[in-house]
C-alpha cells in the first residue's frame, strides 16, 4: 500500500494488467503452435483415419500431403512444447494457477453455467475468472498436457515406450491423441465465442487492460 | 488495382464494420487497426506461407535438426517391444508406393547381394549364403508414417553380424541400401549396429513372399515402416547421406520410433 501511494497510488492500481505480459506473450504464441498443430494433424490424420468416414477437408487442413503435414507437425511441436512448458512453469511459481483458477467447486459451475446461459453473468472484473471459466480453463491445460504427452507417445514409441504403455500401447495413444485434439478444438469453439461476445475480454488479452 | 478477397465470397470491408460494431469505448480503433490488419496479412500471406519455397526451406531445416534431435535420443540398448505370437496382425498387409501385383519379382537362383563401400571383404553373397547366417527372430511392431501399424514376425541374421563378418568399418555413419525395384534408404550407423536391427529372409518361420520383400527385407523396429527397405539387393557402408526414396520426397530422414 505504501508503495503504492508513494509512486501514485490508486493510477497505478488501475493500470495494473488484467493479464500479465508472460500470460499474454505465451497465449498467443500458443494461439498460433496449436492452430498449425490442429491444421497439419488434420492431414496427419486423413492418412490413416481412426474412424470410418471422418476425414478433415483439405481446405482447412495444412501441408498439402503427408510429408508436408508432418514436416508442419514436427517443426511447430517446439514451439508448442516450450512455449506450453514456460507458461505452465510460470503459472505454477507465480501463483497465478492458484489463485485464479482454484478452488472449482462443482456447485458453482453449476450455477455460474445458468447465469451464463440466461446471460446473467457478470463480465465487470475481467481478473476473476467465474467457476465454469475455471473449469474451462484448467480442463484446457490438462487437454495440452495429456496432448504432448500422448503426442510423444506415438512419435517415440520405443525410445519412450514406458510413456507409450501408460496410454495403453501405440494404438490407444493414437485415440488419445485424438480426442485430446476434439477436447481443444471443442473448448476453442466457446473460448471464441464467448471472446466475441465480450471483446474486452480479447482486448484484455492483447494489451493487457 | 486489383481486389484481394480475405475470405471467398465475403466483402473485407464488411467484415471488419462487423467486427467494430462488437468492439467497446475509445480505444477500439487502435487496437481494430493492429487487429484487421493482423488478421488480414495471415489470411492474404496464408498460401505463401504453406507452399512457398521459403517456408519449406525453413521447414525442411528444422526436420534436419529434428534428425539430430532423435539421433541424441536414440539408445542402442533400448529395445523394440517384443510381443506374443498371438498379437500377429493377420494378414499383415502389404504396404508400398505400387500394386502388390507390381511387386519385382526376384529371381533366387541368381539373385547376389552386392556389398560395397568401408568394407574389407565386397564379394557378393547368394541367397544360400545368407540363409546359412545364424538367425534370431522377432516379433515387432511395424509403425507406418501415415500412423497406421501391425504385429509381425521376422525371422534372419541381425545387421551388426552380418556387417562384423564383412569387415564394415563401423566408425562410418551410414549405411545405403539399394532395392530391386530401385527403392533405396540410408541409415544412421548407430541403427544398423541395434541388436534389432535384422537382415531378414522369412515371415513368420517361411521363406519371405514376395508380397514382402523376397529375397530380403530390412527390419528395423526402431523405425518407421518406410526405412525398412525390401528387396533389397546392395548395400554400401558410407559417409555420403545417400538419401532415400522418401526421404527425398519430403519424409523425415530420421523417422526413428
Amino acid at each position: 500500500m505504501s508503495v503504492e501511494t508513494a509512486v501514485g497510488g490508486s493510477q497505478i492500481a488501475a493500470r495494473e494488467a488484467i493479464h500479465p505480459a508472460w500470460v499474454r506473450v505465451t497465449h498467443w504464441i500458443n494461439a498460433i503452435a496449436i492452430l498449425v498443430m490442429i491444421g497439419s494433424g488434420w492431414q496427419i490424420y486423413n492418412a490413416a483415419p481412426l474412424f470410418d468416414g471422418l476425414r478433415f477437408a483439405k481446405s482447412i487442413s495444412l501441408g498439402n500431403w503427408l510429408a508436408g503435414a508432418l514436416l508442419w507437425h514436427f517443426a511447430a511441436m517446439w514451439v508448442l512444447a516450450i512455449n506450453g512448458l514456460v507458461y505452465v512453469t510460470l503459472g505454477i511459481l507465480s501463483g497465478r494457477f492458484r489463485r485464479k483458477l482454484w478452488p472449482i467447486s462443482p456447485a458453482q459451475v453449476l450455477a455460474d453455467a445458468k447465469a451464463a446461459l440466461s446471460f446473467k453473468l457478470s463480465h465487470d472484473d475481467l481478473s476473476r475468472y467465474n467457476a465454469v471459466q475455471k473449469l474451462l480453463y484448467a480442463g484446457v491445460i490438462l487437454a495440452g498436457i495429456v496432448i504432448v504427452l500422448s503426442g510423444l507417445a506415438i512419435w517415440k514409441p520405443v525410445q519412450l515406450q514406458e510413456l507409450t504403455a501408460l496410454f495403453g500401447g501405440y494404438d490407444a495413444a493414437r485415440y488419445v491423441h485424438f480426442f485430446a485434439m476434439a477436447a481443444i478444438v471443442g473448448f476453442l469453439v466457446v473460448h471464441v465465442a464467448l471472446a466475441l461476445i465480450v471483446p474486452k475480454s480479447l482486448r484484455a488479452m492483447i494489451t493487457g487492460q | 488495382m486489383r481486389q484481394r478477397k480475405i475470405i471467398p465470397g465475403v466483402d473485407p470491408q464488411l467484415l471488419i464494420k462487423d467486427a467494430a460494431k462488437l468492439m467497446p469505448d475509445a480505444s477500439r480503433r487502435g487496437f481494430l487497426r493492429g487487429a484487421a490488419s493482423l488478421g488480414a496479412l495471415a489470411f492474404l500471406t496464408g498460401c505463401d506461407i504453406v507452399d512457398g519455397d521459403t517456408a519449406e526451406g525453413v521447414l525442411r531445416k528444422i526436420s534436419s535438426f529434428n534428425d539430430g534431435a532423435q539421433a541424441a535420443l536414440f539408445n542402442r540398448g533400448k529395445l523394440a517391444p517384443t510381443f506374443p505370437e498371438s498379437a500377429i496382425t493377420r494378414p499383415f498387409p502389404f504396404n508400398a508406393y505400387y500394386d502388390e501385383d507390381e511387386a519385382p519379382e526376384v529371381d533366387g537362383n541368381s539373385y547376389k547381394l552386392e556389398v560395397a563401400g568401408l568394407v574389407d571383404n565386397k564379394k557378393p553373397w547368394t541367397l544360400s549364403e545368407l540363409h546359412a547366417l545364424p538367425e534370431v527372430s522377432q516379433i515387432t511392431r511395424h509403425i507406418c508414417v501415415e500412423g497406421w501399424s501391425a504385429i509381425g514376425s521376422w525371422q534372419g541374421t541381425p545387421l551388426s553380424e552380418f556387417l562384423t563378418r564383412i569387415g564394415a568399418d563401423t566408425r562410418a555413419k551410414y549405411v545405403w541400401f539399394k532395392c530391386a525395384e530401385g527403392y533405396s534408404n540410408t541409415i544412421d550407423m548407430p541403427t544398423a549396429l541395434h541388436p534389432q536391427t535384422q537382415m531378414t529372409f522369412k515371415y513368420a518361420n517361411k521363406i519371405l513372399p514376395r508380397a514382402y520383400g523376397f529375397p530380403m527385407k530390412i527390419r528395423i523396429p526402431t523405425k518407421l515402416g518406410f526405412k525398412n527397405p525390401k528387396y533389397v539387393v546392395a548395400m554400401e557402408v558410407t559417409n555420403t547421406d545417400k538419401g532415400g526414396y522418401w526421404e527425398d520426397r519430403g519424409y523425415n530422414w530420421f523417422s526413428g520410433l
